[in-house]
């Protein structure tokens, strides 16, 4: 039994902490709830638009006779309501918790906390339908209208209060590798967006000034908001499920500054080849390929703390999960150093192999994670079990085939359109039409993604409205056997 | 870690770090860029690296030209139609790509190309050619028809495309005495063609876009970046 090996401040039998950590859980359930409920509810809508746009990339007089349903509107709908809306609740429900549990100390003014939730998915709304009706910027990750943005701003400087506070409140001396993680991404989205806000959309700064904030913030969203709410995740799960602490301190404080000093720089590789600065250029080059180090770090970290217990691992539905989306950050991120190269940007520049290495990077690392998190989380805030085993499964291969299919498909499509788009001799319809198949696959691999997610939102719902509550008494849902153990 | 304020500072100054190094610098290296004339000339004074000191020539147009009119209002239906999400509008340069070579333009584009946009549409997706220059390859009333014809269905004039047609920026209409000077003429027996008894008339909207996309063009040199013959 590993309950019997427990150990260390994160994981503990002791009748006194659980105890605490119950009390905690109570104080932000409605709040996470809400959250979680509203990421689900967005996860499912993005999933929607996703299947509209992956069709419509390959048959292109799909649904083309109404205005609100062409691709560069949809495709973006897609984009927000995945970011915005199932990441970044998820982060809210998942993130704020962990930061509650970590620095012990329950959520006060909860109220306040639910009231910003609602008015971050209200500007949420408001921007999606913008979007569709014609309002949308066309400024990549930006897209949202002006009119919902502050909104948005303010509900989150409401909801990411929290964090901060919880972590003012602290008790303990010690201060986790998490805390760190959640504390910087909480400080660092509001200051990316407000300044892109502020110098792309309010008073446009002058030319491609304006593109190189554009990818210092959007490359941003991905390292230095959902990047590091994933690593903390993962960080915190894997000592709580396998019960025993993370291999190497030494080795988290390393990645974790070299991830905030390198990270920032990076985004300036999506304009290799444009109309700015060539200092420019190179410094961002030099930051993604410095990313190894932090990369590397992390994934050494994480396999030294579950080698050995790989039985464990595949047994936990949390660990499952955070173990798929551990290595493929690992996997994305190298990928990501070598595409900033420019030699190998210049064929993958401008192809679907950046689409594939976006979902590799958002779905396959952070999505998977924060899947994890639920699976960990919800147990303990309703004091059930997940109802259905087979759906969990379900839910993982379904995901773990489907986004596996996307990226491989995207980037062997993507890196042979770039060769043949960088051969003049080539027609450029006949490098569109070479790109068809991969687009076919890829909407294939949609099919699989909305299987898992309906799979998912299935066994929440059914868990939400009481189905589990027996099976608290046997235990917890585990994947593979009866012999115990924590989900 | 227990050394809270280094920890701040830590998560305040990496951040301030890049967005010093890219904002603000890039800022204040390009913020200031004017209009200039395509070539310049050498004057008797010298810098301080001992070379003579370049000025605009006089009386010659400044570029980039500032941009005008209906195609001023059809970039925001370019904008609004999102398709800056399948086409890119900048030039890479020669030996980098095969843009020049694929006639997307006849020189790389530089920062000072943009300077006058109030909103820059870069673009970094290909899945349709890059259209920097789209007004110099479909010049004129042939290259008018030929835009207003593919927005209506890319199929009549680029047969096999994935660009999903635009028709409802269209009015299919029944032809009233005398055919409109503007509708759309199709090519003959071409499947995409009203039935007989009625014409295509573009909205304002497809004018303004069509006229916008005609005015993309890098028909002028820059200091920085002359057309080589």
């Amino acid at each position: 039994m590993l309950t019997d090996q427990k150990q260390g401040p994160y994981s503990s039998t002791s009748e006194a902490v659980r105890m605490e950590l119950s009390q905690i859980d109570a104080s932000i359930r409605s709040a996470a709830l809400f959250f979680v409920i509203s990421a689900i509810a967005w996860l499912m809508m993005g999933t929607v638009f996703a299947l509209l746009v992956a069709v419509k990339a390959h048959e292109p007089n799909f649904a083309s006779s109404f205005e609100f349903l062409t691709f560069g509107r949809v495709r973006s709908a897609h984009l927000n309501a995945m970011a915005l809306g199932w990441a970044s609740n998820i982060i809210f429900a998942v993130g704020l918790w962990i930061m509650a549990r970590l620095c012990r100390a329950p959520i006060h003014h909860k109220g306040i906390l639910f009231i910003a939730g609602v008015f971050w998915n209200l500007g949420l709304t408001v921007g999606i339908f913008g979007i569709l009706r014609g309002d949308i910027t066309s400024v990549e990750w930006l897209e949202i209208p002006k009119y919902a943005t502050p909104l948005l701003a303010i509900s989150y400087a409401l909801i990411g209060v929290w964090g901060v506070m919880a972590f003012r409140f602290r008790k303990g001396a010690h201060v986790y590798v998490s805390q760190w993680y959640i504390l910087a991404a909480l400080f660092w989205f509001p200051w990316l967006y407000v300044v892109a806000q502020v110098m792309i959309i309010w008073f446009p700064a002058r030319g491609v000034v304006q593109s190189v904030t554009n990818w210092w913030f959007a490359h941003n969203v991905l390292g230095l908001w959902f990047t590091p709410m994933a690593l903390a995740t993962a960080y915190y799960l894997i000592p709580k499920v396998l019960g025993r602490p993370i291999y190497s301190y030494y080795l988290s404080v390393l990645g974790f500054w070299s991830l905030a000093i390198f990270y920032n720089w990076a985004g300036i590789h999506h304009l290799i080849g444009g109309p700015i600065p060539v200092w420019l250029i190179s410094a961002g080059i030099v930051a993604s390929v410095m990313m190894v180090i932090p990369v590397v770090v992390v994934g050494i970290n994480h396999h030294m703390s579950v080698a050995g217990l790989h039985k464990e691992v595949w047994r936990s539905p949390t660990l499952r999960f955070v173990v798929f989306g551990a290595i493929s950050y690992t996997l994305v991120s190298l990928i990501g150093s070598a595409m900033a190269l420019r030699t190998v940007n210049e064929i993958t520049h401008f192809t679907h192999f950046t689409v594939g290495h976006a979902h590799h990077g958002v779905y396959a690392f952070f999505t998977m994670i924060m899947f994890g998190g639920v699976y960990y989380m919800m147990p303990r805030l309703l004091k059930r079990e997940w109802p259905s085993s087979f759906l969990i499964k379900l839910h993982f291969w379904a995901c773990a085939l489907g986004i596996t299919i996307m990226i491989v498909a995207l980037q062997v499509g993507g890196w042979i359109q770039g060769l043949e788009m960088n051969n003049a001799e080539i027609p450029f319809l006949e490098v569109v039409q070479n790109t068809i198949p991969w687009l076919k696959a890829r909407s294939v691999s949609g099919l699989f993604l909305t299987v898992g997610h309906i799979a998912f939102a299935a066994n929440f719902f059914w868990m939400l409205f009481a189905a589990g509550a027996v099976r608290a008494k046997q235990g917890p849902t585990l994947l593979d056997s009866n012999e115990g153990g924590t989900a | 870690m227990k050394n809270l304020p280094l920890l701040f500072c830590g998560i305040f100054f990496a951040l301030a770090f890049s967005f010093t190094g890219l904002i603000l610098t890039s800022h204040i290296q390009l913020g200031s860029l004017t209009q200039t004339t395509e070539t310049l000339e050498a004057t008797d004074d010298l810098d301080e690296n001992g070379m003579p000191v370049m000025v605009m020539s006089e009386g010659e147009p400044l570029y980039p030209a500032s941009p005008v009119g209906l195609a001023q209002q059809g970039k925001e239906i370019y904008i609004s139609m999102g398709c800056i999400y399948c086409h890119s509008q900048q030039v890479r340069r020669n030996e980098f790509g095969a843009d020049i070579e694929r006639s997307w333009g006849p020189r790389q584009t530089v920062a000072r190309d943009y300077i006058l946009q109030e909103r820059v549409l870069l673009g970094t997706m290909r899945t349709g050619p890059d259209l920097a220059h789209l007004g110099g390859r479909y010049a004129g009333d042939a290259g008018r028809d030929w835009n207003h014809l593919h927005l209506y269905n890319p199929q009549i004039v680029s047969k096999g495309s994935t660009m999903p047609p635009f028709a409802f920026l269209y009015d299919v209409r029944k032809i009233d005495g005398k055919p409109s000077e503007e509708a759309l003429t199709f090519p003959p027996n071409s499947e995409y063609a009203p039935e007989a008894g009625y014409e295509v008339v573009p909205t304002r909207r497809a004018k303004a876009l069509v006229e916008y996309l005609l005015s993309l063009k890098i028909n002028y040199s820059l200091p920085e970046a002359p057309i080589l013959e």
